[in-house]
């Protein structure tokens, strides 16, 4: 089914909106896209009127105009004629924000709306959904634009099954400095799923990362998704909720009492290929630092830290994660020593970890940055800043990211986040480089790079 | 043989799960390699098939009524002249539901548990791990999507904690891995060709040695619904 008219629709016709409640979800969205986005924004309720001075229409067939989508806002019995009306009346396709489906025990309904839309290739997100966000053509959440953080512009498709997630996962990425290119909230999937949109998403010009939250595929789905991902050509990080069995099934067989859904699951999406996050946290950073650099098989690293302690924990958790640190050799050693500080350059370790000690300033972290990313043997660098040393200051972001992207390498840095050090954090991140919340933040990143070569 | 398959899962369907001697037989259909073994109603029976296979050999139960032969004191290792064999004979007649007994061959090796299920999300998949009793215990198992090829097979392997146990660990004997490949991947097609009967098969142990790689006892469970 054709996805265009869905996620970049030029004219919107949202149905359901009422005449008395300003707080209705289709007024919300009404309100959203006639104000704030580019798609052409009609209103349908079968009582007719106007709303804040725009005609509200009657039905579907008297818009004037071409719909490319409807949002449906409307009783759940009542959805499956609106979308047959839409059919009739060649719309581009539908957003079921309606809940009172498959999830209330009404299949029946449900099941009616996939048939209808199967019928006539008619392509339709949700129920039971928030809808779409693509802007700048349209934003369907039902949320208030003012209650909600505004999404940097930027290359992370987002998927979910759930709506909350979605939004939440949203307003972490753009705390994150995270830019964001389209999401959708798939509901029910009653007809278009994760794996349509995968597909599409995966020639998405805007698109470079697409991050999927996901309680389990349907019957044979996963098969599909294993398919998508053989031929894949963006990273797929995925959050999975609904590990834990629910209720002992008393199991005869050995291989079914192991091999359970999620261990199934477990195992072959890693397989497949895609990143499988353990958490929101590790989901959040490894759309950062693939969004960041997409392209990097990272195999060894080279850390610089201002403290040995930091330098520490950061090999063991790249030892962990399977990580190379890599061997320095004596003659490079000899080489970087005399270009760094004079006082740093008595006190500085420079077997990797390189620690340039709390003496370190901008210049020995810039100096050592550069040097190791024009080596061969070094993919990466980790750079494990403390902003509350002396010599470093607001510009480093800046020198760092300009000589990352001289040497077309990623450099993952660490920084404590707290509001005193936002200037800090924002040199980096506004110049298009990661910044971790933690050392074990900083390795994750850097795993999503190093599991992206398999 | 499509039609032997049939008449083995119809008969099997009664009971919810196919009896062991019946599953040797499907294995074999698909050129699976399980340990020798006869099926017999007689110690006179059981005394001919020890010597065709020679002792040391193993007895087991065949009973509609058990299908954990070992929790129900169904099997006996280790039995190494006629004497033993017949005691054996008659405290396994005495079982529920007796319906003869398994004369098997003892094989020798590392035991794994070679299984397929069928999975909502993606279909049958097969896992192999480090098998026998302990499998549930360490949980040292490769699960891949069937059926797979060779080459899967081989990296299936090759993720387990233990695989270092199968290529020869501290002297110990390397199995003979073109076999056990071999073996998963044979099962991986039966799996898929049977995806609508069956529910989950346990081969374990499968005993791989220098020499071979043995199915020593199945275990296949029939899905409830039924079509075609």
């Amino acid at each position: 089914m054709k996805l265009d008219t869905l996620l970049q629709p030029e004219s919107l016709a949202v149905v359901g909106v009422s005449l008395s409640n300003p707080f209705n979800p289709a007024n919300v969205i009404f309100h959203k896209n006639n104000l704030r986005y580019d798609a052409r924004t009609y209103c349908v309720n079968p009582r007719g009127g106007t709303l804040f001075g725009d005609p509200v229409y009657k039905s579907i067939s008297q818009v004037p105009g071409k719909i490319d989508c409807a949002v449906l806002s409307i009783r759940a019995d009542l959805v499956p004629a609106a979308i047959e009306e839409c059919i009739e009346n060649e719309v581009g396709g539908a957003i079921i924000i309606s809940g009172g489906f498959a999830e209330t025990g009404r299949t029946d309904l449900q099941d009616r709306v996939t048939a209808v839309a199967h019928e006539h290739n008619f392509p339709v997100i949700g129920p039971n959904c928030l809808g779409i966000f693509s802007p700048p053509a349209i934003d369907t959440f039902f949320l208030p634009s003012e209650r909600l953080v505004t999404p940097r512009k930027g290359n992370v498709a987002l998927l979910s099954q759930s709506g909350g997630i979605l939004v939440d996962m949203m307003i972490k990425l753009t705390q994150e400095g995270v830019g964001i290119s389209r999401t959708v909230s798939i509901g029910n999937k009653a007809v278009i799923d994760e794996i349509d949109l995968l597909f599409y998403l995966d020639s998405d010009p805007k698109t470079s990362v697409i991050g999927l939250y996901l309680e389990g595929f349907s019957e044979g789905r996963g098969r599909d998704f294993v398919t998508f991902m053989e031929q894949a050509s963006r990273p797929v990080v995925l959050l999975k909720a609904g590990k834990t069995p629910g209720g002992s099934r008393a199991v005869s067989s050995h291989t079914a009492s192991i091999a359970g859904d999620y261990p199934v699951f477990r195992e072959v999406i890693r397989q497949s290929g895609a990143l499988e996050a353990e958490n929101e946290a590790e989901f959040v950073s490894y759309c950062e630092s693939l969004s960041c650099c997409n392209e990097a098989a990272v195999e060894r690293v080279c850390i610089i830290t201002a403290s040995g302690g930091h330098g520490a924990m950061a090999s063991d958790g790249c030892f962990n994660a399977g990580i190379e640190v890599a061997q320095i050799p004596d003659d490079d050693i000899q080489e970087l020593q005399p270009q760094l500080s004079k006082s740093v350059q008595a006190i500085a370790s420079l077997n990797n970890p390189i620690d340039l000690t709390g003496s370190a300033g901008d210049n020995d972290f810039f100096t050592a940055t550069r040097f190791f990313l024009e080596k061969d043997y070094v993919d990466a660098v980790i750079l494990l800043l403390l902003p509350y040393l002396p010599a470093i200051s607001t510009d480093i972001g800046a020198r760092i990211a300009s000589v990352a992207m001289q040497y077309q390498k990623p450099v993952i840095t660490y920084m404590p986040h707290v509001d005193r050090y936002v200037m800090f954090i924002e040199g980096f991140e506004s110049n298009g480089l990661a910044v971790a919340h933690s050392v074990e933040g900083a390795v994750h990143m850097v795993r999503a790079m190093n599991r992206r070569k398999s | 043989m499509k039609k032997r398959i049939h008449e083995l899962l119809e008969r099997a369907r009664n009971v919810g799960w196919m009896m062991e001697p019946d599953a040797r037989e499907l294995l074999k259909l698909y050129n699976l390699p399980v340990t020798m073994f006869h099926w017999v109603h007689t110690r006179e029976e059981a005394l001919k098939a020890a010597a065709d296979i020679g002792y040391p050999v193993v007895t087991k139960i065949v009973s509609p009524k058990i299908m954990h032969k070992s929790d129900a004191g169904g099997v006996r290792v280790g039995i190494g002249n006629d004497g033993e064999l017949s005691q054996a004979y008659d405290d396994l007649s005495r079982l529920e539901g007796f319906d003869g007994i398994i004369v098997d061959q003892m094989a020798r090796g590392t035991e794994l548990i070679v299984g397929a299920k069928h999975d909502p999300q993606f279909g049958m998949v097969v896992l192999t791990g480090i098998g026998g009793t302990a499998v549930e215990i360490y949980k040292d198992v490769a699960i891949r999507m069937a059926p797979f090829s060779n080459d899967t097979a081989r990296e299936a392997l090759t993720s387990l904690t233990g695989s270092s146990l199968l290529t020869g660990y501290r002297g110990g004997e390397a199995v003979n891995m073109e076999k056990l490949v071999h073996l998963m991947v044979h099962f991986s097609e039966l799996a898929v060709d049977l995806e609508k009967n069956i529910e989950s098969i346990d081969l374990n142990p499968v005993m791989c040695n220098a020499k071979e790689a043995l199915i020593a006892d199945a275990r296949i469970l029939l899905k409830e619904v039924q079509h075609t």
